[in-house]
């Protein structure tokens, strides 16, 4: 998946809930909710991946949020040619 | 097929509208009857069984009493009053026939005839004429005049007649012959009072007046007329005709089904002879229009008949090649083992689907349970994505529940309404011409939109507050009406008390307090000043009965979901919500968009909103469907196209969408769509995302199959199969064929099976069967064991949630900002003769309206440029660039330009960009930093576009 788009997308959701009268970590745990009822596993892998190698860009709530999601476990279906 | 007798089937003309006052007993020829107070002596006379002819009565306007054939015989009143004009009292004896009326209303008639062509038996009226059922029904046996003066020769005494005037057969769907025209003035009232554009008027008087529609000429096209046809309906004579009747002749049958076009769901009879369609006809039992249309339900239904119409299967390897004429299962096969090959090489998740809210819900249930159960995972998204998810998601998470919480006869009880985002007499015309009804009875209207769109201001109608803000600052507004509300003590504090989350409230009363939610502060972003935002929030929390009506204006943005959330807030802070006359209501565009949500169409839900990592929810359709279900959400739209570039994503199947067209950054979706090895394109049409399409399976037409469609106010109507599939198969039987080419086993053999297995697996459907619709017409879900009647009117009780939620709503500008290189911000709609991507309504003569799409500019705007009005422009922003025609508008703010996107040829969505709400991705159509120039045509893009698209459209027919 694109990552930019990716980082745009998530910072957006970090976004909202950082506007939220709650909690740092509450925030974090919405924003992990958010990201893992919406969005398909190879788009929080690539996520995840990407925040492997320092992340830059993404907004720290979504560091902390993503901390508390696992991988994704690699399924077959991102076995692109190309790799992502 | 037989023609349907139901209880609600009854639509006889009553004479004059329904009333509700108390019980009032009379008796009619010798018949006692109780009726409302207000009912008319015609009316309680027709409820009893007994008619009492009538010209210029009838009963979707209000009575005129101008023919005198209605005359009736009171006791103990002189005279013969006309029965239309008379409302009832009580212990009242009227007599209907006495020698002495029956003399007058021949001497009425004998008038009318005297100046009238007795030219009956060729006339396109022949058999379905009141003035010939009345000169029957009153004895009419000889007409004494002789021909004077008189409006129907062409010439007289060998001159030419200055009374006559030609036939109009401007309006490409009805004529206007004034030779036939008895002058009752039902067409007149029939504008004014049910559509609300009065467009026509009764010139000059006695025998000099005429129906004018206002234009020299007497030409319809040219007036004011928005073809809704309400006059068409309302015309006792041949005067005007519908052109298909003219050429067809009346019809013989019928049959109820319901508008395939916008959200408003209007219910029609499809009137024929054999399996020809003569006409649709708005149906008066209709629970969503009450007898009313628009004239894309109402005439624009000939696309179904279009030459371009594609009937048979088709295939190819490649995209480039011409497309090969094969029969049902060679298509399906090559389908079949195309997308299993996929799955093979790419994984399980390399393939998904699109359901249509075009389609019924039972061929959409059938979509996603294909890929659910079928493909093994849960990529299945609807259009509705690039629509109205974020209404799913704000008022989910608000309310608890997905949907509009009104019925639209809710407003009627309506004092002040809000349309925000939503341009209802283009978009929603029914529904508008009910609102405007309303309006004129007095009603206030505020309007939130950056354009001033008709319903701002047009005859009769003056919104109290139109707040032309700037694209992309709903929240902001939105929050700030908050904040009036809030520190002007106008919030309804026992009704958060007692149906809301009292802290919760306070936090958001305390958020929106501040001052930089102020008004003052806001205008500088949002353009909206101060005092108009103010006047406006008061009027809405102190003016009654508060209802709020948004569409995709607020939907389509990055804050969409954010904006749904402020308007729900809205409402709860003001006790808007719960009873007649209030609530949320989002205008849905498509006409099954609700629906398509209902199935279970998005990647993270199954049927009736439940998510997919619930395991409860996933047993009862894994025992229904024998298969295991993926707990984990698959991909939507804009991440289907994502992982397509990709490589990840490799399959489709797309049943009745065009995303090429309606979906935003073309050049993107088409680099999505070139990478993917296999589209299944399923459509009436070889649309704009056929062009990459290497299976093409013909679609039906809502004309051609059984089954519900649920409108905006979830309401399920029926649609009813009025002629065989052209194609060979309905929609729902080709996705079945699909699946079991695909090794499912499925055997439905109607529709009503797919409802049965709704019902048993959706609680809000449980109640719902054909049965039932056939008994009700039509019911609202919740439809279960707690509500068997369905569910009009929501959270009367308290919110499907519990408690409603407020949640803050801080303004957050879009990443797209005007700069110096792209200074103007482009917002996109649609006008009332086109339907979204077209595909349908540019197959129709709705095309004499809108032939291409234009630009809206201001005046200084285009001065500035050099643009002068129909001059060619090049419109540019960082996705893409696209040109088309300019017109001059103050419509539109400076700084604000628009225009529509039903033409592939012009492709607004080369403009538009990838940014999407936040929490569901719908696409920021509304937004967008664009450049405006002068240009000498078509751009490159635009020319390359055309090429490629009729290259990809060759056909090499089957051999014989
Ligand atoms: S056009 Fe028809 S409805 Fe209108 S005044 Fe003439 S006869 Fe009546
Ligand atoms: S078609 Fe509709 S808008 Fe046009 S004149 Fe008739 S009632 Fe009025
Ligand atoms: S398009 Fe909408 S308003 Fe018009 S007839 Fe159809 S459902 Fe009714
Ligand atoms: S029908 Fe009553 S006066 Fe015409």
């Amino acid at each position: 998946m694109k990552i930019e788009k990716l980082i745009h997308m998530a910072n957006q959701i970090a976004g909202f809930f950082a506007t939220q009268p709650i909690s740092e970590e509450d925030k974090a745990v919405q924003i992990a909710n958010h990201l893992s009822d919406f969005w398909d596993p190879r788009m929080r892998r690539a996520l995840h991946d990407y925040l492997a190698q320092g992340g830059a860009g993404l907004d720290p709530l979504v560091c902390t949020a993503m901390a508390q999601l696992r991988r994704p476990a690699s399924g077959s279906e991102d076995r692109a040619p190309d790799g992502c | 097929m037989k023609d349907l007798i139901i209880p609600w089937s009854d639509d006889r003309d009553l004479g004059t509208p329904a009333r509700d006052g108390m019980p009032v007993t009379l008796t009619i020829d010798g018949q006692e009857i109780t009726v409302p107070g207000g009912t008319s002596v015609m009316r309680a006379a027709a409820l009893a069984g007994l008619s009492i002819p009538k010209l210029c009565a009838t009963d979707s306007v209000e009575a005129f009493g101008s023919c005198r054939l209605c005359v009736v015989e009171i006791e103990g009143q002189r005279g013969t009053p006309a029965s239309c004009t008379t409302p009832v009292a009580e212990g009242m004896h009227v007599r209907t026939q006495t020698p002495k009326i029956q003399k007058l209303r021949r001497g009425v008639m004998e008038l009318y005839i005297s100046d009238h062509p007795l030219d009956c038996l060729t006339c396109a009226a022949n058999g379905a004429c009141e003035l010939q059922d009345m000169a029957g029904a009153v004895g009419l046996r000889d007409v004494r005049y002789t021909a004077g003066q008189n409006h129907f020769a062409p010439r007289q005494n060998g001159e030419a007649n200055p009374a006559y005037i030609p036939q109009d057969d401007s309006n490409p769907y009805f004529t206007y012959d004034p030779a036939k025209c008895i002058v009752c003035s039902r067409c007149v009232r029939a504008c004014e009072e049910v559509q609300g554009t009065f467009a026509l008027t009764i010139e000059g008087s006695g025998f000099n007046s005429r129906v004018s529609a206002g234009t020299p000429e007497q030409d319809f096209l040219a007036s004011d007329c928005v073809s809704c046809g309400a006059c068409v309906a309302a015309c006792p004579t041949a005067t005007l005709q519908e052109k298909s009747v003219i050429e067809m002749g009346t019809p013989q049958r019928s049959v109820i089904t319901t508008c395939a076009y916008c959200g408003v769901g209007c219910s029609f009879k499809a009137e024929l002879n054999g399996d020809q369609l003569v006409r649709m006809t708005p149906y008066k039992n209709g629970k969503a229009n009450r007898g009313h249309s628009c004239v894309k339900g109402r005439f624009a239904y000939g696309y179904a008949e279009h030459s371009d119409r594609i009937l048979n299967p088709m295939i190819r390897d490649k995209i480039s090649e011409p497309w090969r004429e094969v029969s049902w299962d060679e298509a399906l096969t090559f389908a079949a083992k195309r997308m299993r090959g996929i799955q093979e090489t790419f994984g399980q998740k390399s393939i998904g689907v699109i359901t249509s809210s075009r389609c019924t819900n039972e061929e959409t249930y059938l979509v996603q349970k294909l890929a659910r159960a079928v493909f093994g995972n849960n990529n299945t998204d609807t259009c509705a994505r690039v629509c109205h998810s974020p209404t799913g998601y704000g008022l989910g998470q608000t309310f608890g529940t997905s949907a509009g919480t009104q019925d639209f006869d809710s407003v009627e009880h309506t004092d002040i309404a809000i349309i925000i985002g939503a341009n209802p007499t283009d978009g929603h015309p029914v529904f508008a011409s009910r609102l405007k009804k309303r309006l004129r009875a007095g009603a206030k209207l505020i309007v939130i939109d950056p354009r001033r769109t008709d319903i701002v201001r047009s005859a009769h109608i003056e919104a109290a507050h139109h707040l032309a803000l700037r694209p992309g600052t709903n929240v902001a507004v939105v929050t700030a009406m908050a904040h009036v509300i809030v520190t002007e003590g106008l919030a309804d504090e026992t009704f958060i008390k007692d149906r809301c989350d009292w802290e919760e409230y306070t936090e958001y009363a305390e958020f929106a307090a501040d001052p930089r939610h102020s008004p003052e502060t806001t205008e500088k972003l949002t353009g909206v000043p101060a005092n108009d935002l103010r006047a406006a929030a008061r009027l809405f929390a102190t003016g009654g009965n508060g209802a709020i009506y948004y569409g995709l204006g607020v939907t389509e943005h990055s804050q969409g979901s954010t904006t749904v959330i402020g308007i729900a807030n809205l409402a709860m802070m003001t006790g808007n919500i719960g009873r007649p006359g209030v609530g949320v209501n989002p205008l849905r565009g498509q006409n099954n968009v609700q629906g398509s949500c209902d199935m279970g169409s998005f990647p993270h839900e199954l049927p009736g909103y439940r998510h997919v990592k619930n395991a409860d929810v996933r047993a009862t359709f894994e025992s229904a469907w024998g298969v295991p279900i993926d707990p984990e959400p698959g991909l939507r739209i804009p991440n289907m196209l994502d992982a397509a570039v990709d490589g990840s994503f490799k399959g489709l199947y797309c049943q009745g969408e065009d995303i090429l067209q309606s979906d935003p950054d073309t050049k993107h979706v088409a680099a999505g769509l070139a990478a993917m090895e296999c589209v299944i394109v399923h459509d009436l049409f070889l649309n704009e995302t056929a062009n990459y399409a290497h299976v093409f399976l013909p679609g039906s037409s809502f004309l051609e199959k059984d089954g519900t469609f649920t409108n905006a106010e979830r309401r399920l109507n029926r649609v009813r199969k009025v002629m065989a599939p052209k194609n060979g198969y309905a929609d729902w039987e080709v996705t079945q064929l699909l699946a079991n080419a695909m090794g499912a086993n499925w055997c439905y053999t109607q529709p009503a099976q797919i409802m049965e297995e709704i019902a048993s697996t959706t609680p809000s459907f449980a109640g719902v069967t054909y049965a039932v619709l056939e008994e009700k017409g039509s019911v609202q879900w919740p439809c279960n064991a707690d509500h068997p009647d369905g569910t009009p009117l929501m959270h009367v009780d308290g919110f499907v949630r519990g408690k409603g939620r407020f949640i803050h709503t801080e303004y957050i500008a879009t990443d797209e900002k005007t700069g110096p290189r792209f200074p103007l911000l482009l917002t996109t709609g649609r006008i009332l003769s086109q339907y979204n991507v077209g595909a349908q309504t540019r197959r129709t003569a709705n095309t004499v309206w809108h032939d291409e799409d234009v630009l809206e500019i201001h005046p200084h705007d285009a001065e500035v440029r050099g643009i002068k009005e129909g001059d060619f422009v090049r419109l540019a922003s960082r996705s893409g660039e696209t040109a088309l025609r300019a017109t001059l508008t103050d419509r539109v703010s400076t700084g604000i330009v628009y225009t529509t996107f039903h033409h592939p040829d012009t492709q607004a969505n080369v403009i538009t960009t990838d940014y999407s709400d936040w929490a569901t991705n719908c696409p920021e159509y509304k937004v967008t930093a664009v450049q405006v120039s002068l240009s000498n045509g078509p751009t490159e893009w635009q020319e390359n576009y055309a090429a490629q698209a009729a290259r990809s459209r060759r056909i090499t027919p089957a051999a014989e």
